[in-house]
């Protein structure tokens, strides 16, 4: 009988705590980052496409499927360092070769040989350049974010990516221009 | 226990921590009054000079300017005038290296003096009590006025703190060895500067002002109390010599026990910090009205023979104050602009003074030896000893090394103000300050690309729903518009049995045909309503295949279609051409059907193919009239094919010239003339295997041209190309190939654009490309003309990269199939 009645009391018991503990969980439930808006925060959002993929939030959700980490030629060595740490994966030379550290570059279109197709203007991801049908086409360089995809289409070969021209606000000190040596 | 006031009146002083006591050398240079310099053959003048934006140009080159004259107009947020430092001609506007560690060029204003050292007009004030703070502050922003000590911000902003001020800080502690510029300029200014600071009394109105003078200056200190004596807000501080107590932060805890703090600025603390020399710039620019064109530079170091401070004028040339203090250059020598402990060495003399040029150091090896070699930390903790800021060097080195960003955030790294106190003691001579520097600058960038990241992505995302949304309205459109299409067709097929009807009293034909016609207009009207791409692409095939056998008929029967070509040429007298064009359309059908007569189903079947055609071009309103051009067209195909040849290609060519004159809109004209083509091309088909692929090619390309405004040009082009091609294909090789020139030249002359010539060069490259891939030997008599005719006229070096390129592909493209 005592059996019985410990067995009804705990029974009880647990089942309180645990009609509460479900309560809590979905009351107070703390709204974590998903996987995918964190990686699309670490890709350089210049939607190239070089991974493959239409854009960055599209790689960002492959990469958080699964995918590869080191198609992102763009982001260069850093961005698959970040992953690596982010997704808890060893990180790997980027594929195809690139170069671990990516000249920006913006485009340039000679606005004198535009014949004003307006086809760099849909292929471009971010909307940087303006221009309208049988009008001379410009881009925005400081919204252009170098992903070469307005130079295929165009048919008379006026873009040109020119890397980012480097001002006193940009510079760096060269460590290397003082001698400094790197030691072990 | 006191207040903060009393303790402060009572001459207390407090300590920061750590700092270093490097040798001071200031006897070199401060031994002489300060010297007038000649002028100097020209004078270079960055227009950004200070933090902030630079100014909009007032000046042109040629211009001729009077010293003082304002060169620039300040305009956006934070930006400064400069002015012309003489009297001269302005020789240059160019970027120019930089008084920057990178020497990177800036945009620039050369002036060449001429000697008479002329004054423009200068407006002094005498009566400073009753000006307004507005008219002080327009005042100190038009004279270009920024801070001298080293950082260059634009003193009118700081004088118009909108935050209380309770202790205004006087900088002339200048605790960087070797330089002495300011303390020459108390010695011998100390009146203009304590007018400088009753100024910013007068906008600032703080409680106290504070001088802050290091002990090893006492005749500085003399002169400064002695013109001060006067006004008790003023108090002159003796403070002991260490580095870097002229750091700002530092003075402001020497003198008043607070802490500015971290990514704070002084005024957030009630406390606003001038250096001497700002303030008897103030005092220039409000009591004589002279705005910033000159300042005190210390030119010091062992190589300089007369080693002193001098009055320069801002965008004097460094060479120039080396060469006229005497400057013997030793082998590898450096010249460091600002003191040996925070300045950079100069990447060239070519090097203008600016607004924040306290000193030109130019030292032999010995005295500024070259930093040995980096040796392994020993952690002796020397650097955090030394650190004025208390943070961990050592630590922050190596983060920084590792380039560990958020822990060197976490480390407080921005709090560093890089005075070099950390790199001073270290005894493994580890360059700790460059390698803060160079974090910095990797922050600073990543942030920035955060930050444009950020503003792609939303650009990114606002596009998609964009594209979205104009696909949606489309598909809308479309909806609508196929339900809208019915009707017309009806009607069009009302309109085509009228016709019918009266071609039926003029040429005697049999009802079967009406009967015919009908059919065929209620083809066009179900064609309309299937507007699925996957149907067009069948009944394209199924075209296909029906033209070939359509061309072997039509082979045999060639006497049988000479009637039609009498009937033709009599329509032809009809005077409005519109009408002439309808009515050789509905011809084209009556011969077509007499011909085909015992062969219905396939007449039906290439009537399809029209219809086909049809609900597009009655979706475009300027279709109409192309699709009239069409039927002539095809018109003149059948006669092509009779025996009278000669006959069809004269009129084919009256037929094209003729709409070609009366329509004035261009974009008929190439309608029109792609229509012509057509024309041509079937003419010349004497096979019917030859005509089927070209055809296919067409119609294949019909609806993506009509979706690009522009691509039309381009179009008409490659048509016009198609055309010389297929023409040279067929026995009558001469007749074409003088039309196929003219209809070339024509739209190339319309189009002024050279763009235009040139894609159209590109595309008969492509043409041709095509040509030989799929028809070997037949296309290769008429090829070479076209191209070779169309590169001529491409001038462009890039339009020949644009072909080779576009042929490669199509090769590419042509050699799988």
């Amino acid at each position: 009988m005592t059996l019985f009645y410990a067995l009804i009391a705990l029974g009880s018991l647990a089942l309180v705590f645990g009609l509460i503990l479900g309560y809590a969980a979905v009351k107070y439930r703390v709204e974590s980052n998903p996987i995918v808006d964190q990686v699309d925060a670490i890709l350089p959002q210049t939607q190239c496409g070089q991974c493959g993929y239409p854009g960055c939030r599209p790689y960002a959700e492959a990469i958080a499927n699964g995918d590869e980490i080191n198609k992102c030629p763009p982001g260069g060595e850093a961005t698959v360092k970040k992953l690596a740490d982010l997704m808890g994966v060893e990180p790997k030379p980027l594929a195809g070769g690139e170069q671990a550290e990516p000249v920006k570059t913006v485009a340039y279109i000679r606005e004198d040989e535009c014949i004003g197709c307006t086809k760099c203007i849909q292929a471009c991801p971010v909307d940087a350049i303006v221009g309208a049908t049988r009008q001379m086409h410009t881009v925005i360089d400081d919204e252009c974010t170098g992903c070469d995809l307005c130079v295929e289409p165009c048919p008379v070969d006026c873009i040109d990516m020119l890397p980012v021209e480097q001002t006193k606000q940009t510079w760096k000190w060269q460590l290397d221009a003082i001698a400094v040596k790197q030691i072990d | 226990m006191d207040s903060l006031l009393e303790q402060i009146e009572r001459g207390t002083l407090w300590q920061f921590p750590g700092g270093v006591h490097p040798p001071q050398q200031k006897s070199l240079s401060n031994q002489q009054p300060i010297a007038r310099l000649p002028l100097p053959d020209k004078l270079v003048l960055p227009l950004k000079q200070h933090i902030g934006a630079n100014g909009q140009l007032l000046v042109d080159v040629g211009d001729k300017v009077q010293k003082g004259q304002a060169l620039t107009k300040p305009s956006a947020n934070w930006s400064l005038p400069v002015h012309a430092p003489t009297s001269g001609e302005i020789i240059d506007i160019k970027p120019m290296p930089s008084a920057h560690p990178s020497a990177l060029p800036e945009l620039s204003i050369v002036i060449a003096p001429d000697g008479n050292d002329t004054w423009c007009e200068l407006s002094p004030i005498s009566n400073l009590q009753e000006l307004s703070h507005k008219t002080l502050i327009d005042i100190l922003h038009n004279a270009g006025i920024a801070g001298m000590g080293g950082a260059g911000f634009p003193t009118y902003i700081k004088a118009d703190s909108h935050q209380p001020i309770e202790f205004l800080v006087v900088n002339g502690v200048e605790c960087e060895p070797y330089i002495t510029a300011d303390d020459l300029l108390m010695r011998e200014h100390a009146q203009e500067i304590v007018q400088g600071i009753e100024v910013m009394q007068q906008l600032l109105k703080p409680q106290r002002v504070l001088i802050g003078i290091e002990d090893n200056k006492p005749q500085a200190i003399a002169a400064m109390e002695q013109a001060c004596a006067h006004n008790s807000a003023i108090l002159v501080r003796s403070i002991p010599t260490k580095y870097p107590s002229g750091g700002e932060k530092q003075l402001i805890r020497v003198l008043t026990s607070k802490e500015v703090p971290s990514a704070g600025i002084p005024a957030d603390i009630g406390v606003l910090v001038q250096n001497v020399g700002t303030l008897f710039a103030i005092s220039e620019a409000v009591y004589k009205g002279k705005p910033l064109i000159e300042r005190v530079v210390t030119v010091t170091g062992n190589t300089i023979n007369k080693p002193q401070n001098v009055w320069a004028l801002i965008g004097t040339e460094i060479k120039h104050l080396l060469d006229c203090q005497g400057f013997t250059p030793v082998p590898e020598q450096r010249v460091v602009m600002g003191g040996p402990m925070m300045g950079f060495t100069l990447p060239t003399v070519r090097i203008p003074v600016v607004k924040t040029t306290n000193c030109i150091l130019a030292p032999d090896n010995q005295e500024l030896a070259e930093p040995g070699d980096e040796k392994a930390c020993i952690r002796c903790s020397a650097c955090a000893d030394a650190c004025p800021q208390t943070l961990l060097p050592q630590q922050l080195q190596w983060f920084a090394k590792s380039k560990d960003y958020d822990k060197l955030e976490a480390y407080n790294l921005f709090d560093c103000i890089e005075c070099g106190a950390c790199s001073y003691v270290c005894p493994s001579e580890i360059p700790l300050v460059q390698y803060y520097r160079v974090a910095k600058a990797e922050i600073r960038e990543q942030k920035l690309d955060q930050i444009k990241a950020e503003r792609a992505k939303e650009r990114f995302e606002a596009r998609k729903e964009r594209l979205e949304r104009e696909q949606q309205e489309r598909q809308n459109k479309h909806k609508r518009s196929t339900s809208r299409a019915a009707k017309p067709d009806a009607e069009k097929a009302k309109v085509a049995d009228a016709l019918a009807r009266v071609k039926q009293k003029q040429g005697d034909q049999s009802a079967v045909q009406a009967a015919i016609e009908r059919a065929k207009a209620k083809k066009a009207a179900d064609g309309s309503l299937e507007p699925d791409n996957s149907e067009v692409a069948l009944e394209r095939a199924r075209r296909k295949e029906q033209a070939r056998q359509y061309k072997e008929q039509k082979h045999s029967e060639d006497a049988a279609s000479s009637e039609s070509s009498n009937e033709t040429s009599s329509k032809k007298d009809a005077v409005a051409a519109a009408i002439a064009r309808a009515k050789a359309k509905k011809a084209a059908q009556q011969s077509e059907q007499q011909n085909e007569q015992p062969q219905q189903a396939q007449a039906s079947e290439s009537e399809t193919k029209k219809s086909d055609d049809e609900p597009r071009k009655a979706a475009v309103a300027a279709a109409i009239a192309r699709a009239k051009a069409k039927k002539a067209a095809q018109q003149a195909e059948q006669q092509g094919e009779t025996q009278a040849e000669q006959a069809a290609e004269s009129e084919t060519n009256k037929t094209d010239d003729d709409p070609r004159k009366a329509a004035v809109a261009a974009a008929i004209a190439r309608a029109k003339a792609k229509k012509a083509a057509q024309q041509a091309e079937q003419q010349g088909e004497t096979r019917a295997e030859q005509t089927a692929e070209p055809e296919t090619n067409k119609t294949d390309d019909d609806p993506r041209k009509a979706a690009v405004a522009a691509a039309i040009a381009r179009a008409k082009a490659k048509k016009a190309a198609q055309q010389a091609e297929q023409q040279g294909e067929t026995q009558a090789e001469q007749t074409a190939e003088p039309e196929t020139n003219k209809t070339d030249d024509d739209p190339r002359k319309a189009a002024v654009a050279a763009a235009i010539a040139r894609a159209k060069a590109k595309k008969a490259a492509q043409q041709a490309e095509q040509q030989s891939a799929s028809q070997g030997e037949h296309g290769s008599d008429a090829e070479p003309q076209t191209p070779e005719q169309k590169r001529q006229a491409a001038i462009k070096a890039a339009v020949a990269k644009a072909k080779a390129k576009k042929q490669a592909k199509e090769q590419e493209g042509n050699d799988p199939s």
